[in-house]
């Protein structure tokens, strides 16, 4: 062997800095798993759906964190120099003229303790997809869903509310979801409601989700679809039934005629500028207006715009009418600059459509 | 068996420091905000605005509250990347605001609040500005030079 280089002889050492640094990065995640509270985590549930994941979620980490204490026990144990003056050689040649040891933990270590893990892993894993497959009481109602680039269509037919980027449920009963892609796969995800269901071109997809308290849960796209996959979310929100219902009688209504001048001025630059081409605002006599983005009928009603990108008010709107390629680049909808006048009409002509 | 990490022979003994230098010194050339010469010479200058009365943190808040940067392009303020109005950037040095007035904090609190008044027609909208908004969006524009 050549004479040892100038410093640490090389792979000398290089587990010492493993194990301690490991034990450090398993600690700091923990920590910061602890912090995963409020906002749209999947370890803050609020339905019964995302409970239940969260729970078998928990278990698992658990079981696994134990696990690898465990393993990680045994490999110090391993490494760690014995007592001084022992002859390290003469131990292995009775450690291997005695295999039966190291075979038993190897036969309960390796073959009976995964036998078990896995075999409950398997039967709570089972139990808990069919749990997450079936309902937890019988639906309520049906929420059609489509997913284009980069909004989120949505239906009620029972309830006739056509709207976009916006969930209303009531509280506590649960909700069908059909889901449908209009272009590319998306996928459906609360991380506080529920897993994740796909929107395949082509296929109909049946979830559900319940919602157990009230509140405004986040949901996003979770299957890359372009551009601006990272600005395709939207919200759900649980509302007591009787506020679901002021809600869901509200939008079943079309929009009404605009009377006052400034509100006409207002639609007409809507027709003039070509939005109606896309978008469509229904006074009720059959539906006027494009289809190829959300439906505007009751835009004000809603909190975000651009699928949960910006907060639904006047500076916002303003600029994403203006020039929605610079706060959304690669969207389907073009820039629509026009003078002054006209944009403060449209405006305030769409802050009317509550 | 190798005899190292670099086992092809010997490099030249300045060719890692060397490298590192440059590599310094590109970083330090690529700043995106490196101020205009002439704010190197005349500091005085880009310093000669009267203190506003605003906070300007509660400014930046304001300024992502109602939207500003849906239009405007603002350092410092997330998501502040509109390219429908003129970028803010640098906006405490310059002379004008809104094409027509002298850059003054109380002006510029003036033209947030009430931009359809001072120039009718404009593209900029109302949104409804409380007067103390106004100076505190002020107070975080004039930190930008």
């Amino acid at each position: 062997m050549s004479a040892p280089r100038r410093g640490r002889a090389p792979n000398a050492a290089g587990w010492r800095r493993t194990v301690p640094g490991r034990l450090l990065a398993g600690g700091a995640g923990v920590a910061v798993l602890a912090r995963c509270t409020g906002g749209p985590s999947a370890l803050d549930p609020h339905g019964v759906r995302a409970v239940q994941i969260a729970a078998d979620w928990w278990g698992m980490a658990i079981a696994a964190a134990a696990i690898w204490a465990g393993v990680m026990s045994l490999l110090a144990l391993a490494l760690l120099p014995r007592q001084r003056g022992v002859d390290q050689w003469a131990l292995a040649e009775d450690y291997r003229e005695t295999p039966r040891g190291g075979l038993a933990l190897v036969v309960a270590g390796g073959i009976v303790m995964p036998v078990i893990v896995l075999g409950v892993l398997a039967f709570v894993g089972s139990r808990a997809l069919a749990a997450q497959v079936t309902p937890a009481s019988p639906t309520a109602f049906e929420v059609d869903v489509t997913g284009h680039q980069f909004w989120w269509e949505v239906h009620y037919p029972s309830q006739q509310i056509t709207t976009a980027n916006e969930i209303h449920v009531p509280v506590g009963q649960s909700v069908q979801l059909t889901l449908h892609g209009a272009d590319v796969i998306h996928s459906f995800w609360v991380p506080q409601l529920m897993g994740k269901m796909d929107l395949i071109p082509g296929q109909t997809n049946t979830t559900w989700l319940r919602a157990d308290a009230p509140g405004v849960y986040r949901g996003q796209c979770a299957e890359y679809c372009g551009l601006q996959h990272a600005h395709m979310a939207f919200l759900v929100i649980a509302d007591p039934p009787d506020q679901f219902a002021a809600w869901a009688a509200a939008q079943a209504q079309p929009a009404s005629q605009p009377t006052d001048p400034a509100l006409q001025d207002g639609a007409q630059v809507f027709a003039r500028q070509g939005c109606i081409g896309c978008h469509a605002i229904r006074y009720g006599a059959g539906d006027t207006g494009g289809k190829i983005g959300p439906d505007l009928t009751h835009l004000a009603s809603r909190g975000t715009i651009a699928a949960g990108t910006l907060d639904n008010t006047r500076g916002n709107l303003g600029g994403w009418i203006m020039n929605s390629q610079a706060l959304k680049p690669g969207n389907l909808m073009p820039p629509m600059p026009m003078d002054g006048p006209s944009l403060q009409a449209l405006l305030t002509y769409l802050e009317s459509l509550k | 068996m190798p005899e190292g990490r670099c086992g092809r022979g010997r490099r030249a003994a300045w060719g890692r420091p060397a490298g590192l230098a440059s590599l310094v010194l590109a970083l330090c050339a690529c700043s995106p905000e490196r101020p205009a010469p002439w704010r190197l010479v005349l500091p005085a200058a880009a310093a000669a605005q009267p203190e506003a009365a605003g906070d300007p943190r509660a400014g930046a808040q304001a300024i992502q509250r109602y939207g500003c940067g849906a239009c405007h392009a603002i350092p410092g303020v997330p998501g502040a990347h509109g390219a429908v109005g003129p970028p803010l950037a640098g906006l405490a040095s310059r002379q004008v605001i809104a094409g027509r007035l002298p850059n003054t904090p109380d002006n510029l609190a003036r033209w947030i609040e009430h931009p359809q008044a001072i120039a009718p027609g404009n593209v900029m909208p109302e949104l409804g500005v409380s007067a103390a908004d106004a100076q505190d969006i002020a107070a975080y524009l004039a930190t930008l030079r």
